[in-house]
């Protein structure tokens, strides 16, 4: 893998960069209400807001915000990105 | 622009052989999808709608009336995302919908609500919903919002490949609202599916079902809410977020003391007004003393706090129905981690702000066990709407009002922020102690969906008022009351020599010198002994029974509530009563509802007992030492 920045899971993801969800290393029910709220494999999520202070951070996924804690949003992979680059911004 | 009403052109069936006609209607749908709003167009309720995921956390029953005397049992649920529940709430909607719920009729027809500005993950409900074989009518809301954010949808077109009928409505508005009578009465058909459902537990094709009927009926996403992500930028900003944050909050506190005043002044007069009349017009005699000194006095020294209540209510309305709540959680969840809690957790003791109550119920949202244990046992500590009459009667009898921060913030408003934080670092150390200890469990993942920003609207405002004013008058007509009479009573027995004794010789004295043996180390004397006896019923009850004794002590006079407590309290004892009352978890309701919500005595007594043992040794210290700084 080059070795240029590239996001590996969405803790990695700065304000305003976006990526695609590749697999969700998290227990069965947290996936499963994950996937609930569109953090679907293979679903495009931007990264938002973070809470003052290092909070949670607003990842907006499938026409919504969710809010996530850095110990979830690391657990969260990211599919390696293709040519085209990881950020776009919005 | 108006829409057309949605009837899906289809074979309606024959009178007799058609879906017969809806009995019991249970209204299903994602959070924060509008279905409290619609609950309560169709039954004329008053559910609570708010601007956050998970407002209704218990099943609500209504009627609805349509034609020829045919009334249907309509059932407001939680929010779900799907039938696999995952916390208290969401097994509410389940067991109702599986007709498992002890005194709930099983449902035979169903609402399903989705927001249409965001359909593509809402219509994913639908396969589960729509498996369960019920007549189902597909209510797209908020149709205004979607054609506000330029967003479009067929809503035929769906009906036909979903073999559903659908309607898109705007439950706030009313528009569309005819669609889903309509369907109520049997009207309107069922077409046959076009696309068969897809396996539930296959979450991803359920989502590519949801996306490939959103695309045939021409789903144009609304536009992304521009207003929301402009507010988020300055609500969650580093800097300006914290810093508008305690600006509010202050403001909030200022405007309790110095905007309320005047109200509270006008209620005064009124009370004061309509006291002396009964005093003049009735004749001389014991129902004359009942009803001046101890339903005016008492009744009518809590009813001055009104417009204070309503106050705080409007804040908090503000807040809510905003979606800032949300906002709120989220920088919460840093502080909440310290102690082990999630900021979930903050939801409920934010609303604990109004009540410990609803609070204890809005904890079934929290999905860990022993984090919604957690959250239980220290609601009671945030500072609740009844602690206000108290604290504020008080802080203005012995706290001068000066200015600390110019205009913006004075030495009362501070005094009672101390108060509230007191408060909430009560609740924050106690989780702390409990979730490192008899309530460890693993950190569970905090996940909560951002609504987006809603203005509040003024009727929406309004009628919360309108119901906070209708609870506690009603508070003030029962609990009150009857306190007041008791204590009348209580103050006037036994007689001696046919007239009344003395108060300290009275059957509510001699309560008052039973405990006073235990509060004197406190600096309270017996008097305030009866206040608290009595509090235990319901904090602002000791406000109602203070005025009662110096109402028959007082023998026109007319000294105020305030002289009086300053005569009777030293300013030492003034710090230790506040403290009391921040700690001690003096409220049956509380008590109740903690045991219905734990299953059991358990809880309730331990928190009780910790609750009090608190609130002594905190007055104990606070009189110690304002007693020995002032000295
Ligand atoms: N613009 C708009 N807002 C709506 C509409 N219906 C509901 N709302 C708002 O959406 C928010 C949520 O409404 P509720 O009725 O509390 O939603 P709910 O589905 O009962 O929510 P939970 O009980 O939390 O599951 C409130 O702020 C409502 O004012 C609508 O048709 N249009
Ligand atoms: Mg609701």
């Amino acid at each position: 893998m080059p070795h240029t920045r590239h996001p590996a899971t969405l803790l990695d993801l700065r304000k305003g960069e976006e990526a695609i969800l590749d697999r969700i290393d998290l227990p069965a029910d947290v996936s499963q209400r994950l996937m609930e709220l569109g953090f679907l494999p293979g679903s495009r999520v931007a990264a938002s807001f973070r809470a003052p202070g290092g909070g949670p951070r607003v990842y907006r996924v499938d026409g919504t915000e969710v809010a996530l804690r850095s110990e979830t949003a690391a657990c969260l992979h990211l599919r390696p990105s293709p040519p085209e680059g990881t950020a776009t911004s919005s | 622009m108006t829409r057309p009403v949605v009837l899906p052109a289809l074979e309606v069936p024959p009178p007799s052989a058609g879906p017969s006609r809806a009995r019991v209607v249970a209204v299903v749908g994602p959070p924060n999808s509008g279905k409290s709003t619609l609950f309560n167009r169709l039954t004329g309720l008053r559910q609570k709608v708010a601007n956050f995921p998970g407002v209704t956390v218990e099943q609500h029953l209504g009627k609805l009336k349509i034609e020829d005397a045919v009334e249907l049992d309509i059932i407001d649920l939680p929010g779900v995302y799907s039938l696999t529940p995952r916390s208290e709430d969401e097994q509410v909607t389940h067991d109702v919908l599986m007709g498992r719920m002890p005194g709930v009729p099983k449902p035979d027809t169903i609402l399903l609500i989705l927001d249409v500005t965001n359909l593509g993950r809402h219509l994913v409900l639908a396969a589960p919903i729509l498996a369960l074989g019920l007549p189902t009518l597909v209510v797209l809301n908020m149709a205004d919002e979607l054609e506000r954010r330029g967003g479009d949808v067929e809503a035929e077109t769906l009906a036909q490949r979903l073999g559903a009928p659908v309607a898109l409505i705007s439950a706030a508005t009313g528009e569309g609202y005819d669609t889903v009578l309509q369907f109520l009465r049997g009207r309107i058909g069922v077409p046959r599916p076009m696309e068969l459902l897809p396996t539930l537990s296959d979450l991803p094709r359920c989502r590519e079902w949801a996306a490939k009927l959103g695309e045939a009926a021409n789903y144009q996403a609304p536009a992304p809410p521009i207003w929301t992500r402009r507010l988020d930028g300055v609500f969650l900003h580093p800097v300006a977020g914290p810093l508008v944050f305690l600006v509010v909050v202050v403001a909030v506190f200022q405007t309790i003391f110095t905007a309320a005043t005047p109200l509270m002044d006008l209620v005064d007069r009124a009370v004061g007004a309509s006291g002396a009349w009964l005093g003049a017009v009735l004749p001389a005699g014991a129902l004359r003393q009942l009803l001046v000194e101890g339903v005016w006095a008492g009744v009518g020294s809590v009813v001055v706090f009104l417009p204070q209540i309503l106050l705080l209510f409007l804040f908090i309305g503000i807040l809510e129905d905003s979606g800032y709540l949300a906002r709120a959680a989220l920088i919460a969840d840093r502080t909440m981690a310290k102690v082990g809690l999630q900021g979930k957790s903050f939801i409920p003791l934010l609303s604990a702000y109004a009540c410990a109550v609803p609070a204890i119920l809005a904890t079934r949202t929290i999905e860990n066990k022993r984090d919604r244990i957690a959250t239980i046992l220290i609601a009671p500590f945030m500072t609740c709407s009844a602690r206000l009459p108290v604290y504020t009667l008080i802080i203005a009898a012995f706290l001068p009002e000066k200015p600390l921060v110019g205009p913006f913030l004075g030495t009362r408003a501070a005094a009672l922020l101390g108060l509230y934080l007191l408060g909430f670092l009560a609740a924050v150390g106690t989780a702390r102690v409990l979730k490192s200890s008899v309530l460890q469990s693993e950190r569970t993942p905090f996940v909560l969906e951002m609504p987006p920003y809603r203005r509040p609207t003024l009727r929406g405002l309004g009628l919360r008022l309108l119901d906070r004013a209708k609870v506690f008058l009603q508070r003030a007509g029962t609990v009150i009351l009857g306190m007041s009479i008791a204590l009348w009573v209580l103050a006037h027995v036994p007689l001696k020599d046919g007239a009344a004794p003395q108060i300290a010789e009275s059957f509510a004295g001699t309560i008052g010198r039973v405990v006073e043996p235990v509060i004197a180390p406190l600096g309270f004397n017996w008097k305030i002994g009866i206040g608290l006896v009595s509090s235990l019923a319901a904090r602002e009850v000791i406000v109602g029974t203070l005025g009662t004794i110096y109402g028959i002590e007082g023998d026109e006079t007319g000294k105020s509530l305030q002289e009086a407590l300053r005569h009777d309290l030293t300013p030492a004892g003034a710090v230790a009563l506040l403290v009391f009352f921040a700690f001690a978890m003096q409220c049956m309701s509380t008590i109740a509802v903690v045991r219905r919500e734990t299953g059991g005595w358990t809880w309730p007594i331990v928190q009780f007992t910790y609750m009090g043992v608190l609130a002594w040794v905190g007055a104990f210290v606070a009189f110690r030492v304002v007693t020995a700084f002032l000295a």
